[in-house]
């Protein structure tokens, strides 16, 4: 069998400036669940990958950092080896074992439970999800509150699978177990960290 | 009328140029430099390197200069230092069965293979103050006798021949090695994590937790089954040629404990271990360490934990130096906000006190 | 020799990583002490090492940074750790509340109201609210798990039945989100009810405790207390003897050796500005500015 070569797309342009951008970003979306915030440096990753996961896996995985991969991410020849080459994070079969999730298509999200929950004495032990979704800007509007959330904040999203926040209900009853997960549209970033809940929705 | 004080940084500026100027002292006094103290204070330079958690004399020695002696402040420099460097990987272990001995005895046999072999040692020195050495002077060569390729084994090897010890214990080939360094402490701790935080541990504290267990608080029966002293290689196993490639030696004390015996109905009785492991000639620092080790091993060995060494959060919690100077010196800083939030409590439940001691004398004299 | 160079922020990437991971978790649970790998810094542990590794992980180019101890940016550990910042990261710093968008603290909140976008940064000695009850992690760790505080209401109740009050006067403990019990790190508890429903992020730091921890904005923070004991705030007797501010937490200055004392905002950016705007207290004069060094 002939190698295969594939030909790999670079990392972010300053390493530093760029994880410190990124990082502000999501943290930033992490403090105020449900508002979109903006990803401004950001790289040509794989081209299943859209640009917010790829500066997120650049800003936050590395070699301690177990990843699992989605049946599309992982089969796609190119997103292995980029992860692999830049960040050096393992990538694991099982998604309990993980401390990142990437999701290319959530439509075929596993069970929630099928993730890292932490523990009650470490409930930080837990997989943190990043989902790349239709939209974060068109579709159904969910009203959220919680931690982070003055009062009620409305989040207008197509999301695949349309359960996702049903399924979230296992952060309430779990808590302070759970998962926190970060929907990605583009270069555009959602928080949904395990306090959020949903208010109401509609169309 | 108040004028507010400030000024803060140029205090501080002038504080630092003052030091500088202490730390020379004298300056009709010839300065230090840094081989005269990794030669002539080669135990402080030691001493540094194991609780400095990095094996580079140069730099401890200039941590000493610059801490004036101050060998906590010394560690604490090289600790900063060695924080910010990037990491390769991990070493193969080293042997101690091959090392280059200087100097090596057991008291727990007469004549081992290899013999002792007393080397530069203060026992049985008299503690005399020398005033010949005030003069200063070279002292006479050492004396020299043709090397010898008998091996020396390790006494603790010789005992487990015979299964009078426990076996040392074995690494599992492709676990990962522990570094409290690199992931936060959680317990109970592994021995590996124990071990690496009793070799950054402070000597003297070490030293007091061995001797309480010599007084009682957690004995265990010790005898020094071997101290031995010398230089060992160090090797790193290169993933890109497939084999280890020598990196240089180091020197190191390692201490072997043998201690009281365990057993059950289904295991003959063996005596047990405690291992002492630190750079450079530190014997009063690697014996206490097996102690103390020994002393930690109490759960896992089915000893009661009753005393201070034995207790693994204790002990782990308290034995660096360089957290604890700084904890403690951290009372230092100004707390003016938080003392005046107990001045108002406390003025406030003394007027509170005063008022109701003076409550019934007042109605007494009403009546 | 190994000649020492430094990174953007001093701590290496990889650091980085490690602790901006530990703050995303912290800010999904809040309140809980998330254990991180705290590194040795080139400042002494108890010094604010926790609260400096967490502004070396968020800083950038863009931020304007304030350093405060004590309340105020001009006590000798707020200008050391200031100058730490403006040499490794080469940031602008400020002493106004207004400007900054990274503040780090110790033992004060700013009496300026925080809001969104900005981040307050403590420095925390202890920052388990159980560890004086109970000295073992393994302990703590169960009862926090557990939300199992009966132990600290008993104290706090201890207090009362010796003293008539609360004998909590800094420290005190608050619950988070109505989960977590969480040590404020040594503020008055003057400056608790600022930590409730606050626009900003409040993020803390234990450097030599390895814990990181977090309230998000808009978060419920409240001041443990009972039915028939409720929380209350200290109170000043005098106003500022500079600004004459009435609402701001004040340094008691001892001024002669025959128990005379002046009162003088804790909040040096605070009282200035007042000052400015044209408020006087009874001791009103123009703080002394340093000279040029040399």
């Amino acid at each position: 069998m002939a190698a295969m070569t594939i030909e790999l797309q670079p990392g972010f342009a300053d390493k530093v400036l760029s994880a410190q951008s990124t990082f502000r970003t999501v943290m930033e979306a992490m403090a105020r669940p449900g508002q979109a915030m903006p990803v401004l440096d950001v790289v040509d990753g794989p081209s299943s990958m859209m640009a917010g996961v790829a500066a997120l896996a650049l800003t936050l995985l590395d070699q301690d950092t177990p990843v699992w991969l989605d049946h599309a991410f992982a089969s796609a020849p190119d997103v292995g080896a980029w992860l692999k080459f830049h960040t050096g994070a393992p990538i694991v079969a099982r998604p309990d074992a993980a401390t990142f999730a990437l999701i290319a298509k959530p439509a075929s999200l596993p069970d929630l439970a099928s993730f890292a929950l932490g523990t009650p004495e470490y409930p930080d032990r837990s997989t943190t999800l990043i989902m790349q979704v239709s939209s974060l800007t068109a579709g159904q509007t969910f009203h959220l509150r919680g931690p982070g959330i003055d009062g009620t904040t409305a989040l207008t999203a197509t999301i695949e699978p349309c359960d996702l926040f049903a399924r979230l209900s296992i952060n309430e009853a779990l808590f302070p177990r759970g998962v926190d997960m970060i929907l990605v549209d583009g270069r555009s970033l959602v928080a949904i960290p395990r306090t959020t809940r949903l208010a109401s929705s509609g169309v | 009328m108040y004028v507010a004080v400030m000024g803060g940084e140029r205090a501080i500026e002038n504080a630092h140029r003052l030091l500088a100027h202490e730390r020379r002292g004298d300056r009709s006094v010839p300065e230090l430099s840094l081989s005269q103290i990794s030669e002539q204070l080669g135990l402080a330079v030691d001493r540094v390197m194991s609780e400095g958690a990095l094996y580079d004399r140069e730099l401890a020695a200039l941590a000493i200069k610059q801490a004036r002696g101050d060998l906590i402040e010394a560690i604490f420099l090289v600790r900063a230092f060695r924080a910010t460097l990037p990491r390769f990987g991990a070493t193969e272990p080293v042997d101690t069965g091959a090392m280059r001995v200087q100097r090596r005895i057991s008291s727990t046999f007469k004549d081992i293979p290899g013999g002792q072999v007393l080397g530069p040692t203060f026992d049985y020195t008299h503690r005399l103050l020398d005033p010949g050495l005030a003069e200063g002077g070279n002292p006479a060569a050492p004396a020299l006798a043709a090397t010898s390729d008998v091996p020396m084994p390790r006494v603790t090897d010789i005992l487990r021949q015979d299964g009078l010890i426990e076996p040392s214990p074995v690494a599992e080939e492709d676990a990962p090695v522990g570094d409290l360094t690199r992931d936060p402490l959680s317990f109970p701790a592994g021995r590996d994590l124990r071990l690496q935080n009793l070799a950054r541990g402070d000597e003297g504290f070490l030293l007091a937790l061995g001797y309480s267990t010599q007084r009682g608080y957690g004995r265990n029966h010790p005898f020094a089954g071997e101290i031995r002293f010398g230089e060992v290689e160090v090797e790193f196993f290169a993933e890109e040629i497939g084999f280890a490639v020598p990196l240089g030696s180091i020197e190191l004390t390692e201490c072997q404990m043998v201690n009281q015996f365990k057993g059950s109905a289904t295991e003959p009785p063996c005596f047990t271990r405690g291992y002492g492991l630190a750079f450079g000639q530190s014997e009063r620092k690697t014996m206490s360490m097996a102690l103390v080790d020994r002393a930690l091993r109490a759960r896992e060995l089915g000893e009661d934990v009753v005393a201070p060494a034995q207790d693994e959060e204790f002990v782990m919690s308290h034995s660096d130096n360089v957290q604890a100077t700084g904890f403690v010196e951290h009372l230092k800083l100004p707390h003016y906000v938080d003392f005046q939030s107990e001045l108002g409590l406390l003025r406030k439940l003394r007027r509170e006190f005063a008022d109701a001691n003076a409550a019934p004398e007042m109605k007494e004299a009403a009546e | 020799m190994n000649a020492p160079t430094y990174n953007f922020a001093y701590l290496d990437e990889q650091t980085k990583r490690m602790i901006r991971r530990a703050i995303l978790k912290a800010i999904a649970i809040p309140g809980y002490q998330v254990p991180f790998a705290s590194r040795e810094m080139p400042m002494p542990y108890g010094w604010g090492t926790g609260g400096v590794q967490v502004t070396a992980a968020i800083l950038g180019p863009k931020d304007v940074l304030k350093v405060i101890d004590q309340g105020s940016d001009d006590t000798t550990n707020a200008i050391s750790i200031r100058k730490f910042f403006a040499k490794t990261a080469g940031v602008e710093t400020t002493t106004s509340t207004d400007a900054a968008t990274v503040i780090q603290t110790r033992h004060r909140i700013p009496e300026a109201p925080l809001r969104a976008g900005q981040v307050l940064v403590y420095q925390v000695p202890i920052p388990e609210p159980l560890r004086f009850l109970e000295p073992r992690e393994t302990e703590t760790r169960r009862m926090h798990a557990l939300a199992e505080y009966g132990l600290m209401h008993v104290k706090l109740y201890e207090d009362i039945a010796r003293f008539g009050h609360i004998a909590t006067s800094y420290a005190y403990p608050v619950k988070v989100n109505a989960r977590y019990v969480m040590d404020p790190s040594p503020t008055p508890k003057f400056d608790n009810p600022k930590m409730d429903n606050c626009p900003a992020l409040q993020l803390f730091g234990a450097g030599r405790e390895k814990r990181i921890y977090a309230i998000p904005p808009y978060t419920p923070v409240v001041s443990l207390d009972f039915e028939d004991h409720p929380f209350t705030r200290y109170k000043f007797d005098a106003p500022c003897a500079l600004c004459g501010a009435e609402e701001s937490y004040l340094d008691e200055i001892v001024t002669d050796d025959k128990g005379s004392r002046m009162f003088v905002c804790s909040d040096t950016d605070y009282c200035e500005g007042r000052q400015a705007a044209g408020h006087r207290g009874v001791e009103s004069a123009a703080p002394h500015k340093e000279a040029a060094n040399g």
